[in-house]
């Protein structure tokens, strides 16, 4: 903290705004919501230096309830643009934050790289198996047989696996939080800020709405048994073999982050014209 | 009071061990400290109970609720109250702000008193409302007993146990509350129309 | 050197290919000869053609030096000098020849292909490969470059700088250089002659060798840009590459994305938190990035994008130009999304039209295309100096206050403050839903109508000055264009006006937000308008159809790629119209 306003830390509701969900009550996501004020609380942080961004579904809705600065782009694509504006901005805390089809499908591609370049960010999934807001299609981690509309009788397809997939691709830190525990959420997503480079961190979130048996996971999650790793291939074993159902962090490493100098160079644009002049 | 006959989709009443943390053992009662130690937390705890009914009032109201959301609104109103009560009462007890690293309970991760936005149901009535303020008094009337019982510094076990005999007191309020309450008919969360799309 | 007889006539221009299969070094040899041109004073521009190959495929360095400033390639080559003709008769449309044309080959590679002999050039014979074993260390295209040197009457210390400075460190490999570039100024004596090029004026004016793609990039630094994110395309590659070390200089970034729906939502992220950016592509790049421009349009996050625009559609023809991104330019978002498309007209003005898309995206908080092509990108010229300009992006910043913001009020601009993140008291959400003025998403009408007219408004509103076309010439006879096509038309009214013809120019720079009031007023009094561009489908008519009033009668000349324009096409156009 540097400046005197900064000096009293502000609360977990400071971070909110007075703009009201849209989402169904019950609805997990109003928990992570609760998590992450209560995590920028925790870390002292002030709004104006958190940047939300997101891109479509639900959960994508979140950067305008915090009173952060938030950015709610096209499907797909929030991690892309977290990307540019924290290697533009890196004074800024940054938080990626979407859905399991925006982030696991419409946007693998890019949840592959972001693991890979390892920018000091922090990407929040809020996985609730299921696409909720064009009303329940299934998602990359919707069990092959859960019946729906558009995929009758299940697409038979084996789920993604995304905290594997975050490992194998070189995410720095991995956890799976549950948003039925805002407290031990927001411990999770303050571990995860501090920790330099890609932190990745997936919670279970209902969906009460068209996956109301998903109420039932509170009684499923549990704390891992075992302490957080450094080792990948432990890391590998570990999510490969739980159930989906323990919670905390699984993995965390010490890779250096991606980040250019920002403002090292000090030429002078008209210093460029030499190259050309003959 | 009667066991509430929740509608088909509504659950709202949980057996408060299985309560927030997944399965996190408790600590044991964080019993330590001085009366001041112990007014910080009674006060963290009562100001995110009256939060946490502020924001289901909000959901409710975003989701044309209109008697739960007045329902949460006047709970939120009677737990900021007593927040108020407690910081009137010692000014040391406010904290600046959320302790860094969270404040430990020993039932779950977050206060006794503070409510599961995971129980609401957008067709939800007054009943299912206060069965989770019950269920959320009887936390606090319990965690407020323990923290009696266990503190060794005299003046914290006599404010505690003050404190538990208070939510003792709204444990017996809401029952009562409850008792006046109609229950919920069969089908009260029917909905004809489907949800809508959005994005 | 190369004192060829006084007698032989004088040109204002050569044009010149050099050609060869892969490993022959034409590319080389083509820069050489345009950097020594440059070295003496002359103006140039050599257009890179080659096959589909990554190497040993065959290729073609089209050179044309001129005595004054030109923008585009002749109608015809005077000289085609060969290492050797293997596949080289696939280049046959691009080097058009004639009775004057001179065609040099190596004796023991063959006769050139039937279907440049079919045209009647005048042949000569040099034998590369044997000559340039006879001089240790040497490569054939020295000595065709010697040729090449002698042919135009290059002043031989022009050369000789110019091949210094390629070989900065000297040594064995210069000395082989020079000693192969004389054998060719030697070789040359007993060939048949073309003009040599009229000696260059000397003047003050500063001139620069420059490709379109790096003048993109160094516009949009000067501009303010400061990050760009990328990923390689051709022929967009270079803007890319120019800008990744040129950016870290100024204290800027390059960040290479994993594909082109990242780069957009890169720049798009970056600029939001208020370091204006950019990215450079293609037409398969900017297809892909057009939902995250409507994201900007929506947002109004200001962005730049360079297409530089190749054969179309899908892969088409990346190596090589056409002006066919017209539409999905103007169009190519959906919903009501007003963007600033802008076209640069000249390599040198890709400078220029590059620094201004920066400003306006910034000023106006809006997605900026620039539509340069592979053309321009890729050629490298000896231009004057651009003038410099005072574009410089500066974007409305919101100041923290006591009144709650509104990040998308409504103001008499249609333009309103935006914050940067950072800045207490002043954060907002930059939303792609449609919104109230505080960025609250809204899908009541009164919201959208307001945000639409707000969007198309500050468009509107802005004032363009001067620089929404180059404007030139007077006469009752209009060419309407954009882009590459600039250069052709240019060269074809000079000739009209050389015969006391009258004719004017309108190269329009500023394609959208259409300005229909200024074209009329630079089209009063013209009873014939020709509207010329590259591409089959006519965009550009079309386009200036649906949205300006063109007076008299009005024509379109308009032809796909790959092959330029040629200025002799358009002044056929003009003159044989006029007499119709």
């Amino acid at each position: 903290m540097t400046t005197a306003a900064a000096a009293v830390p502000l609360t977990a509701q400071a971070f909110k705004t007075d703009y009201r969900p849209i989402w169904c009550p019950g609805c997990g996501d109003y928990s992570v919501l609760a998590a992450f004020t209560k995590a920028f609380a925790m870390l002292e942080l002030r709004p104006e230096n958190i940047a939300v961004v997101s891109g479509i579904g639900c959960s994508s809705r979140i950067p305008a309830y915090t009173s952060c600065y938030g950015f709610h782009g096209v499907h797909g694509r929030a991690l892309a643009a977290g990307t540019g504006l924290k290697i533009a901005r890196p004074d800024l805390t940054v938080l990626v934050a979407g859905g399991d089809g925006d982030g696991y499908s419409i946007g693998g591609n890019h949840f592959l790289h972001s693991c890979r370049r390892n920018v000091d960010l922090t990407y929040v999934v809020m996985d609730n198996h299921v696409y909720g807001m064009t009303k329940g299609q299934p998602s990359p981690t919707t069990e092959p047989d859960w019946d729906s509309k558009l995929s009758p009788g299940g697409t038979g397809l084996r789920t993604f696996h995304p905290l594997v997939i975050a490992l194998a691709a070189g995410a720095n830190f991995i956890a799976r939080a549950f948003s039925g525990d805002p407290n031990g959420t927001a411990q999770i997503l303050a571990e995860a800020i501090r920790t330099p480079g890609f932190s990745f961190v997936e919670i279970l979130s209902p969906c009460v709405t068209f996956r109301p048996e998903q109420r039932g996971w509170k009684d499923q999650v549990r704390a891992a048994p075992v302490a957080p790793t450094d080792d990948p291939a432990r890391a590998a074993k570990r999510i490969m073999t739980d159930d989906g159902f323990n919670i905390g962090v699984l993995y965390k490493g010490a890779r250096k982050p991606f980040q250019p100098p920002v403002g090292s160079g000090t030429r002078l644009p008209a210093d460029l014209e030499a190259e050309f002049s003959i | 009071m009667s066991p509430a006959k929740p509608a088909r989709k509504i659950k709202t009443r949980r057996d408060a061990a299985k309560r927030g943390g997944p399965g996190r053992k408790s600590a044991g009662a964080r019993t330590g400290g001085d009366r001041a130690d112990f007014l910080a937390r009674a006060w963290v705890m009562e100001v995110e109970a009256a939060e946490r009914y502020a924001m289901l009032a909000d959901a409710m109201e975003e989701h044309n609720n209109r008697d739960v959301a007045e329902l949460f609104r006047k709970l939120a109103r009677i737990e900021q109250l007593h927040a108020d009560q407690l910081a009137a009462e010692s000014p040391s007890a406010r904290p600046p702000g959320l302790p860094a690293g969270g404040m430990r309970w020993d039932e779950g991760e977050e206060g006794p008193e503070t409510a599961d936005p995971g129980d609401l149901h957008y067709r939800m009535q007054p009943y299912h409302a206060l069965a989770i303020a019950l269920a959320c008094e009887k936390r606090a009337n319990r965690f407020f007993a323990n923290y009696a019982r266990k503190a060794r510094n005299p003046a914290v076990r006599k404010a505690a146990g003050e404190m538990a005999e208070e939510e003792a007191g709204h444990v017996r309020l809401i029952e009562d509350w409850l008792k006046r309450t109609p229950e919920p008919v069969s089908g009260c969360d029917d909905d004809p129309d489907p949800p809508v799309l959005s994005d | 050197m190369a004192e060829t007889p006084l007698a032989r006539p004088e040109a204002s221009s050569i044009s010149i290919a050099l050609t060869g299969s892969g490993g022959a070094g034409v590319m080389t040899a083509g820069t050489m000869l345009l950097n020594a041109a440059a070295e003496a004073g002359w103006y140039g521009l050599m257009v890179r053609s080659s096959g589909p190959q990554i190497r040993g495929g065959e290729a073609a360095a089209l050179l044309r030096i001129a005595a004054r400033p030109v923008d585009c390639l002749d109608d015809r080559f005077d000289l085609v000098i060969g290492a050797d003709w293997q596949n080289i008769h696939r280049f046959a449309d691009e080097i058009p020849l004639d009775a004057a044309s001179v065609m040099v080959g190596d004796p023991d590679q063959g006769t050139p292909p039937e279907v440049f002999l079919k045209q009647g050039p005048r042949l000569g014979h040099v034998p590369f490969k044997k000559i340039a074993k006879s001089i240790p260390g040497s490569w054939p295209n020295m000595i065709m470059l010697g040729v090449a040197a002698a042919s135009i009457g290059l002043p031989l210390d022009a050369l000789r700088n110019a091949l210094r400075k390629s070989y900065k460190k000297g040594g064995e490999g210069l000395a082989a250089s020079l000693a192969a570039a004389d054998a060719g100024i030697a070789a040359a004596q007993a060939l048949p002659a073309i003009p040599r090029l009229v000696s260059a004026r000397r003047t003050d004016k500063a001139r620069w060798l420059i490709t379109g793609n790096e003048a993109a990039g160094y516009g949009a630094i000067r501009g303010g840009v400061r990050f760009a994110a990328a990923y390689p395309i051709t022929p967009a590659t270079e803007v890319l590459e120019w800008l990744a070390p040129a950016l870290s200089r100024v204290g800027g970034i390059l960040v290479q994305a994993e594909d082109e729906l990242a780069s957009i939502n890169m720049a798009i992220g970056a600029s939001f938190g208020g370091v204006p950016s950019l990215t450079a592509t293609a037409g398969p790049g900017l297809s892909l990035m057009t939902e995250a421009l409507g994201l900007a349009v929506a947002a109004e996050v200001p962005v730049v994008v360079v297409d530089v625009m190749r054969g179309g559609p899908s892969t088409g023809i990346p190596a090589k130009s056409e002006q066919s991104d017209v539409n999905i330019a103007v169009y190519g978002l959906h919903g009501d999304a007003p963007r600033v498309v802008v076209a640069p007209n000249s390599i040198a003005d890709c400078l220029t039209a590059t620094q201004w898309a920066v400003h306006l995206a910034e000023c106006l908080q809006v997605p900026a295309i620039v539509l340069s092509d592979q053309y321009f990108g890729q050629t490298r010229g000896v231009v004057d100096r651009p003038a410099d300009l005072n574009f410089i992006g500066e974007r409305s910043r919101a100041k923290g206050g006591a009144e709650a913001y509104k990040r998308y009020a409504a103001t008499p601009s249609g333009v309103s403050p935006m914050a940067v993140p950072g800045t207490p008291g002043t954060a907002y959400t930059a939303e792609g839903l449609e919104h109230n003025e505080r960025g609250i998403p809204s899908s009541q009408s009164a919201d959208h109508v307001a945000q639409l007219a707000k969007r198309e408004k500050k468009l509107r509103l802005h004032d363009y000055g001067r620089h929404w076309a180059e404007l030139a010439g007077e006469g009752e006879v209009a060419v309407v264009t954009f882009g590459s096509c600039t250069g052709p038309v240019r060269e074809a009214l000079a000739r009209i006006a050389a015969e006391g013809g009258r004719a004017r120019l309108v190269s329009m720079r500023l394609l959208a937000p259409a300005q229909p009031e200024r074209l009329a007023r630079a089209l009063e009094g013209a009873k014939r308008v020709l509207v010329v561009e590259q591409n089959q489908g006519a965009q550009f008519y079309r386009y200036l159809r649906a949205h300006f009033e063109l007076p008299g009668e009005v024509r379109s000349f308009h032809r796909p790629g790959p092959l330029p324009i040629r200025p002799g096409e358009i002044y056929r156009q003009i003159t044989e119209w006029s007499r119709a």
